[in-house]
C-alpha cells in the first residue's frame, strides 16, 4: 500500500508577537527602533517539532493530544492553510478539509444559494453539487427551508446543512477537525457512520482530530498522539488511546491536586488561577481513589484582579474513555456573580456528586473562561485528574461491579399496594 | 474517478520570498472566484426595498447635489457639456472605482472565516471583490445612456473605449485592492485610512470638474491614473473634444505598475496571512 499522506520532520514555529494580536504601522515603526536599539531576541514556541508521519491510502487516522499539542496546527499545515517552518509533507490526491462546519456559509443567503457557495470552497466542482444537489438535501433534512436566509435556520438546522454538504465531498484525503462536537447525536451518529462509509467503500484516506475518545476507537484505525508539538506514539488507534489516557494522569497513586504551572495563561489581568484539587471531609487530599462512603469537595483557588462578570469556572467529569458525562458551571445556583466580586484571592467549592457514580475510573477537569471572549482554560486541558471510583457502602446486595452505562446514580425506588 | 488524480502529488514546503503565481492553481480554483462575485452580488441587495436602484441612486443623487453646488451656484466651465451629463459621466466610473477598491481593501479581513479554514489561492478574494461592482456600472450606465437621449448625443465610435477604459479601471481597482487587503491583515490602519484615500482621491480627479480647471497643479492629472481614465471615458460617450490618448496611455502604464507592484507585495505576504488575520 502507497502512503497517501508522507510527514518528514514537519516543524511549526509561531513567533509570540503574532499570537498576541495584530499591529498598527506605529506599532511596527516602534519595534523596528526597538530592535535596533536593544537587539532583543524575539520569543517563540514551537507549534510542531520534528514530526514525521505516513499514513496510508484508505486509512482512517485519529490524531489526539491535549489542547496546544499541535493537532490544529497539524491539520492545518496538510490543508495548506499555513504554511511549515521546516519539513515537508507529500499529499497523493485531491485534499478536502473540514475544520469548521460551514465554511463560507452567509447568513443572507438561503439554503440553495449556501450549498453551492459552500460546497465550491470546500473544493467541489459546481457541476459535482449539482448532481448530488438532492442528496445533500436529502441528508440535511432541510427541504422546505431551502429558499430561507440561513439565518432563519436553527442552529441544528444550520450544522445539518452545513455537515450534509461536507460530507458529499469526494477528495482522496479528507481532514476533519473536531467538528462533530456540535449537533444533536443523532446527527453526529449519521456523520460518523457517512465518514465510516467514505473510508471503507471509497477507500478514502481520513486524518480525523476529536476529543471523543470513543469516536476514535470506533472510527480509525489508526491513532497518532502528540504532545507538546512532538509526535510520542503512533499505532492502533486503541493502543494510542489507552496511551493518551494513561498519560493524562500519569498515575492512579497521584494525588488529586493540580497546580497550575508557572506559565502564561489568556486573561491573566483578571484571574490567576493558582490550584485545583479534591479534598475529602477531613481535609485531605486523596489519592485517585473515591469512596461513595465519604464526602468530596472539588476545590478552586485562584487570585482574581478584577471584577469581571464574564468570568466562568467549570468542572467537567469525564468516563474513562473520554466520553463528556456532565460539567457543573459556578453559576449554576445563580449565587456567584463575579461582577460583584472584589480582587483578591479566592476559593471555589462544590460537593462531588459521590452518589452518581458506579464502580468505574472517570476523569475530573477545571475549564476556565471569559463568557464570549475566550477560553483560559478550554476543555482538554492539563488540569485533567483521574479517579477511579468505588462503591463501597453500597445498599444493593446485588450489586455487581460491572454495571452499563457510565453512571449509577441512586433513585429512590418506592413499592406500593395496588 | 481514481484515475485523473493518480499522479497528483503536492509537495508543502516552507517558502522563502516571492513564490511565483501558479497559473494552472488558478484555474483550478475559477469557480471559487465565481461563486465569490456571485456571492457578493447577490448579497449587496438582499432586505433592501430599493433593491438594485440603489446602483443608480447613488450616482444620480450625488450628481443632483453637485450639479445644483457647482453649476447653479459656482458655474464651474465644463467646457461646453451640460453639467449634469458631464458629472454624470464622471461618478458612473468613479463610482466603480471607489466601490471596487473599498471592498477588495477590506475583502481578505472580510473573509478571515474562509483564510483561516480553507485553502485556495488568496488572490481570488480580491480579484472577485473588484467584479461585483461591474453590474452596478451597467445599471447606472443605462441612466447614462437616457440622459445622452435627452441631451441629444449620438453615440460615435469611441464607444468602443468605453470597455477598455474598463478594463484599465479595473486593472487599477485590483492593484490597489491587493496592496490594500494585503497591508490591512498586518494594519489595520488600512481599514480608517481607505474611506478617507477615496475621498481625498475623488476630490483631485476630474470627475466633477474638468481637468483643465487645475491650472497650475495640472501635475495632479499627470500623476493620478484615474484623471486619464475619466477624460477617456467621458469623451468616449460625449465624444465632444478629441479624446486625451496620451493621457489614457499614461493612466494605463501607472495602472500596470500597480497592479504587478501589488501582485509581488501580495504573493509575498500571502503565506503569513492565516497566521496573522
Amino acid at each position: 500500500m502507497n502512503s497517501a499522506i508522507k510527514i518528514r520532520n514537519l516543524s511549526k514555529r509561531f513567533n509570540l508577537g503574532e499570537i498576541r494580536g495584530y499591529k498598527t504601522i506605529r506599532e511596527t515603526l516602534q519595534n523596528m527602533f526597538k530592535l535596533r536599539m536593544e537587539k532583543q531576541d524575539v520569543d517563540y514556541i514551537w507549534a510542531l517539532k520534528n514530526v514525521s508521519a505516513d499514513i496510508r491510502q484508505g486509512e482512517v487516522a485519529g490524531i489526539i493530544g491535549r489542547n496546544g499539542a499541535g493537532k490544529s496546527t497539524l491539520l492545518k499545515i496538510i490543508s495548506r492553510i499555513t504554511g511549515p517552518t521546516e519539513g515537508t509533507i507529500e499529499l497523493k490526491g485531491r485534499v478536502a478539509s473540514l475544520l469548521e462546519v460551514g465554511t463560507g456559509f452567509h447568513p443572507e443567503l438561503t439554503g440553495r444559494e449556501n450549498i453551492f457557495l459552500n460546497g465550491v470552497i470546500l473544493g467541489m466542482k459546481r457541476a459535482e453539487i449539482k448532481a448530488r444537489f438532492d442528496e445533500i438535501v436529502d441528508f440535511a433534512d432541510v427541504e422546505e427551508f431551502l429558499d430561507t436566509p440561513v439565518k432563519r435556520y436553527s442552529s441544528g438546522m444550520y450544522v445539518r446543512l452545513a455537515f450534509a454538504v461536507a460530507a458529499h465531498l469526494e477528495p482522496e484525503i479528507l481532514i476533519v477537525d473536531e467538528v462533530l462536537s456540535v449537533g444533536d447525536i443523532q446527527f453526529q451518529k449519521k456523520c460518523l457512520g457517512k465518514m465510516q462509509e467514505i473510508s471503507t467503500k471509497a477507500g478514502r484516506t481520513v486524518l480525523f482530530v476529536s476529543h471523543n475518545m470513543s469516536a476514535i476507537s470506533n472510527l480509525c484505525a489508526r491513532g497518532i498522539l502528540l504532545d507538546h508539538g512532538k509526535l510520542i506514539y503512533s499505532g492502533t488507534a486503541k493502543d494510542t488511546v489507552k496511551i493518551y489516557l494513561e498519560g493524562v494522569e500519569e498515575n492512579k497513586t497521584k494525588k488529586m491536586e493540580w497546580t497550575a504551572p508557572d506559565k502564561k495563561y489568556p486573561f491573566m489581568n483578571v484571574v490567576k488561577i493558582k490550584r485545583f484539587y479534591v479534598k475529602d471531609a477531613k481535609g485531605n487530599i486523596p489519592s485517585g481513589r473515591l469512596f461513595n462512603s465519604e464526602r468530596y469537595d472539588a476545590i478552586i483557588e485562584a487570585d482574581l484582579l478584577q471584577s469581571d462578570g464574564r468570568l466562568i469556572f467549570f468542572i467537567t467529569y469525564y468516563s474513562d474513555d473520554g466520553t463528556l458525562l456532565f460539567t457543573t458551571d459556578a453559576h449554576d445556583t445563580g449565587e456567584i456573580n463575579f461582577s460583584q466580586v472584589s480582587p483578591g484571592p479566592i476559593k471555589l467549592s462544590v460537593p462531588v456528586p459521590v452518589e452518581l457514580f458506579a464502580n468505574k475510573s472517570y476523569q475530573i477537569e477545571l475549564v476556565s473562561a471569559l463568557h464570549y471572549t475566550g477560553w483560559i482554560l478550554p476543555a482538554g486541558n492539563e488540569s485533567m485528574m483521574r479517579f477511579e471510583f468505588f462503591r463501597d457502602v453500597d445498599s444493593n446486595p446485588y450489586s455487581n461491579e460491572t454495571r452499563l452505562g457510565f453512571l449509577a446514580p441512586v433513585l429512590r425506588w418506592k413499592l406500593s399496594r395496588l | 474517478m481514481p484515475d485523473k488524480t493518480k499522479e497528483r502529488i503536492t509537495i508543502i514546503r516552507p517558502e522563502h520570498g516571492w513564490v511565483g503565481i501558479n497559473f494552472s492553481e488558478l484555474w483550478e480554483y475559477r469557480d471559487i472566484a465565481f461563486v465569490l462575485a456571485v456571492r457578493d452580488i447577490k448579497v449587496r441587495y438582499k432586505q433592501t426595498f430599493f433593491g438594485a436602484a440603489w446602483a443608480i441612486i447613488q450616482p444620480l443623487f450625488t450628481m443632483v447635489i453637485f450639479t445644483m453646488l457647482f453649476d447653479r451656484m459656482t458655474r464651474v466651465p465644463t467646457e461646453g457639456i451640460p453639467y449634469p451629463i458631464f458629472s454624470y459621466s464622471g461618478l458612473l466610473l468613479w463610482q466603480y472605482f471607489s466601490q471596487s477598491i473599498t471592498q477588495s481593501g477590506n475583502s481578505l479581513n472580510a473573509s478571515s472565516n474562509l483564510i483561516t479554514k480553507i485553502y485556495f489561492p488568496r488572490i481570488l478574494i480580491p480579484i472577485s471583490a473588484t467584479f461585483a461592482g461591474i453590474l452596478d456600472y451597467i445599471i447606472a450606465g443605462l441612466v447614462l445612456i437616457a440622459m445622452m437621449f435627452f441631451y441629444q448625443y449620438s453615440f460615435s465610435f469611441l464607444i468602443i473605449f468605453v470597455p477598455v477604459v474598463l478594463f484599465v479601471t479595473w486593472i487599477l481597482a485590483t492593484g490597489i485592492g491587493l496592496w490594500f487587503s494585503a497591508l490591512n491583515v498586518e494594519y489595520r490602519d488600512i481599514r480608517h485610512a481607505l474611506p478617507f484615500v477615496v475621498q481625498i482621491w475623488m476630490f483631485v480627479s476630474p470627475v466633477i470638474y474638468p481637468s483643465s480647471m487645475l491650472g497650475k497643479y495640472r501635475w495632479i492629472s499627470i500623476v493620478n491614473p484615474m484623471s486619464g481614465l475619466i477624460n477617456l471615458h467621458r469623451m468616449a460617450f460625449l465624444h465632444t473634444h478629441p479624446p486625451d490618448f496620451r493621457g489614457f496611455l499614461l493612466s494605463s502604464g501607472i495602472a500596470l505598475v500597480i497592479f504587478f507592484s501589488g501582485l509581488y507585495y501580495f504573493k509575498r505576504v500571502e503565506k503569513n496571512f492565516a497566521d496573522r488575520i
